[in-house]
């Protein structure tokens, strides 16, 4: 795969293994290290919040302060000091994306360094509108006219709040209550910025809305928010990305992502997740605590998430469908990649409660190196879901022999007319398999690339198809070092 | 002129267990030279110790191409320098697109010799041209790379691919188990169309029938890990009617 080999020397050559690894030198405005109520105040205060927000947020937190760190994942998380972090950090020259002309140019460039395009005069048609997350805000939405002749509203949520406060009232924590899990409920307590999305009534999105995520800070915590909502007979199709930089010091990002589908809408989600994993004796890398849950509300509604999974030091996610709606669907496609020292923990919850639902589940976990990587996974068919159906196909691939795989499916049946089907298998790459290629003159690297992209096809194909290229290089890149 | 390939005095391992026992052989360019031999003589063990697969360890002896030893090069590189191996039982590769996989062998070489890697358009067009001659159809090119092919299928896509990579030296490793008499034919007519002046091949065999088809300069016969017998294409007809019994003592 020559086009992997020449992305792979780039980035060799440009920042050593992990391409994203480079740090903006930017003046910021940061919140005092610690969390307490004074910083919830603080980063309320920035965000210039009315007072009902700053309410909720102060009893997330005080709830936060009575919950425990979940321990049930198959990781090893080393204690984190809540108190050794900063929970606010900005840009010093921006306020907020008032238009793309006022961007500071340093972050312009950095964006340009990721690949993002977030000036709108260079990308051809518009296919995709892109929100900039860099550390605690927002620093630019494109396309924010055409999408609002649509009657789409695409803008940050620090902006959603002042500007559409019944809409957030009504949906945000609705589908994950605060007090769900200890980081959701830290989320709450802290969250600084992330997308809003509104799709109303009968409207097809025009184009793919995306949002970029990048930590810069040293001692940073990421907590973002992401709300989506599609009103009846919508459909919306959002790609997350995600990077920070090279650091060795381990970083924290609590993510809440919360989707609602009203009858007969459609959302599908995709993210391609490349946080810093750490270097290849484990030190440094972002500790990736999210909960992403969908709630499919009417008839016929429609949740898909699709992930990419190939960074973070320690991923704890697993993004949900709860599928009231009369047969309603749920989708979940994932390609769990770790290498090194990574561990992950991921996999996903299907709550059948309507009538006639339907959920897909196929997750692909691929573990090199030294790494640990469980999927774990709930259907959960309630007594009035009659005629559900699920279908889950957990497959795992090993590279080399020092690391781990593992299965935890939970399967909960209350109503005797479901149909629940699970499939497994655990596979290495065969000699066989590398010697076949490696004699057609494909170099090693290529030959693990090419097979573990093979393995993952089932997942790739979900994803849009620019996304797509790069999460296969991505699979190439992260793979490095895993073999000879 | 430089033999294309020169095997000296070669002797290799499987573990601990010595098969290959002194192996002496040269192939100029353009010749065709047939490895016969019972079962358990050591031809695989030939075919993959000249195309550096790990596990098969050289101990003694040397293995020149053009010239220059190869046994310090990896199987990959070995294959770029123009070494194929048309496999006994070819490799299923689940979800690796046919397409992918052949671009990606074609434009390993091309890199290798700063080349641009092939245009997309070109290489389809290439692709499709070869395939047709080995009755090899679209429906099977979109396949992934050698899943729910049948055997004969497996053995024409091994010849495509070698039509693709054009290379040096081909060794062809018992092209012809599994295949019946109309397969043969057309994998055999694949093979004779790659025969120039610049490439030659070394086909491993068990029974005398392949070498109707692909007429080869030499014969050997190998036995118990070393070649006991050479000649024209006519010791594969004696072989044929009297086997391979007391071959061992003639040498």
């Amino acid at each position: 795969m020559a086009a992997t080999i020449e992305t792979i020397e780039t980035l060799e050559q440009a920042t050593g293994k992990y391409k994203y690894g480079f740090v903006t030198d930017i003046e910021s405005d940061k919140a005092p290290k610690g969390l307490n109520e004074d910083i919830i105040r603080f980063i309320s205060a920035k965000k210039d919040e009315p007072e009902w927000m700053l309410e909720w947020r102060l009893k997330a937190f005080a709830v936060w302060q009575k919950m425990d760190s979940p321990d049930w994942a198959k990781l090893d998380i080393p204690p984190i000091d809540y108190q050794d972090a900063y929970y606010y950090a900005a840009p010093k020259t921006s306020d907020g994306p008032a238009s793309l002309d006022e961007v500071d140019p340093e972050l312009l460039r950095t964006y340009e360094k990721l690949g993002i395009p977030i000036s709108e005069q260079k990308l051809l048609a518009g296919v995709v509108a892109v929100d900039a997350v860099f550390d605690s805000v927002s620093v630019a939405t494109t396309f924010r006219d055409e999408l609002a002749k649509a009657g789409v509203i695409f803008c940050p949520i620090s902006e959603a709040i002042r500007e559409y406060p019944d809409l957030i009232k009504t949906y945000m924590g609705s589908v994950v209550p605060v007090a769900d899990n200890y980081f959701s409920a830290l989320n709450a307590a802290v969250f600084t910025d992330g997308s809003f999305v509104y799709i109303p009534k009968g409207v097809r999105c025009p184009m793919e809305l995306s949002t970029y995520f990048r930590i810069n800070e040293q001692n940073t915590g990421q907590f973002e928010r992401t709300l989506i909502i599609a009103e009846d007979s919508s459909y919306v199709s959002y790609l997350e990305g995600c990077t920070a930089p090279q650091r060795d010091e381990n970083q924290l990002h609590a993510a809440v992502v919360e989707l609602v589908a009203m009858q007969d809408a459609e959302i599908k989600y995709s993210t391609v997740q490349n946080w810093y994993p750490g270097d290849e004796n484990g030190k440094g890398g972002i500790y990736n605590f999210v909960t992403k849950r969908g709630a499919c509300r009417g008839d016929r509604s429609k949740i898909s998430w699709t992930q990419v999974e190939t960074g973070s030091a320690i991923t704890w996610k697993y993004p949900s469908c709860i599928l009231q709606g009369k047969d309603s669907v749920g989708e979940f496609y994932s390609v769990a990649l770790t290498n090194n020292f990574q561990q992950a923990d991921t996999g996903t919850k299907m709550i059948h409660i309507g009538e006639g639902s339907r959920s897909t589940i196929i997750s692909k976990g691929i573990s090199a190196g030294q790494s640990q990587n469980c999927y774990r996974g709930l259907v959960r068919i309630q007594p009035g879901a009659e005629n559900a159906r699920n279908f889950t196909q957990c497959d795992s691939l090993l590279v080399g022999d020092r690391c781990g795989a593992h299965t935890v499916p939970y399967i909960v049946s209350r109503n005797p007319s479901a149909k629940i089907e699970h499939e497994a298998t655990t596979s290495r790459i065969s000699e066989d398999q590398l010697f076949y290629c490696l004699q057609r003159g494909i170099s090693e690297e290529d030959a693990v690339s090419l097979i573990v992209n093979g393995f993952c096809k089932e997942v790739m194909k979900e994803l849009p198809m620019e996304f797509a290229v790069e999460a296969q290089k991505l699979i190439g890149i992260s793979l490095e070092g895993s073999v000879g | 002129m430089t033999p294309l390939l020169e095997i000296k005095d070669l002797h290799a391992s499987v573990g601990d267990t010595p098969i290959l026992k002194g192996i002496n052989l040269t192939i100029n360019h353009g010749e065709i030279h047939a490895i016969m031999g019972p079962n358990g003589s050591g031809k695989s063990t030939m075919s993959y110790v000249l195309s550096g697969r790990d596990g098969y360890e050289v101990t003694g002896g040397d293995v020149l191409m053009n010239g220059q030893s190869i046994l310090e090069m990896e199987a990959d590189e070995r294959a770029r320098a123009g070494m194929f191996l048309a496999f006994q039982y070819p490799v299923e590769l689940p979800g690796v697109a046919g397409m992918s996989f052949l671009r990606a062998a074609v434009n390993a070489r091309r890199l290798d010799k700063g080349e641009d890697e092939i245009d997309q358009l070109e290489f389809v067009k290439m692709v499709r041209a070869k395939a047709k001659d080995l009755s090899i159809d679209d429906e099977m090119l979109k396949r992934a790379v050698n899943v729910g092919f049948s055997g004969g299928e497996k053995k024409r896509y091994e010849i495509l691919q070698m039509a693709l990579l054009e290379p040096q030296l081909a060794v062809l490793d018992e092209t012809d188990s599994g295949l019946d008499v109309d397969a043969l034919k057309i994998v055999s007519e694949g093979v004779n169309m790659l025969r120039d002046a610049n490439r030659s091949m070394l086909v491993i065999t068990h029974y005398q029938r392949l070498l109707n088809h692909i007429v080869p300069d030499y014969v050997h016969i190998l036995a118990n890990g070393k070649i006991r017998r050479s000649g024209g294409k006519e010791l594969a007809l004696e072989v044929e009617e009297s086997g391979y019994a007391g071959i061992d003592d003639a040498a």
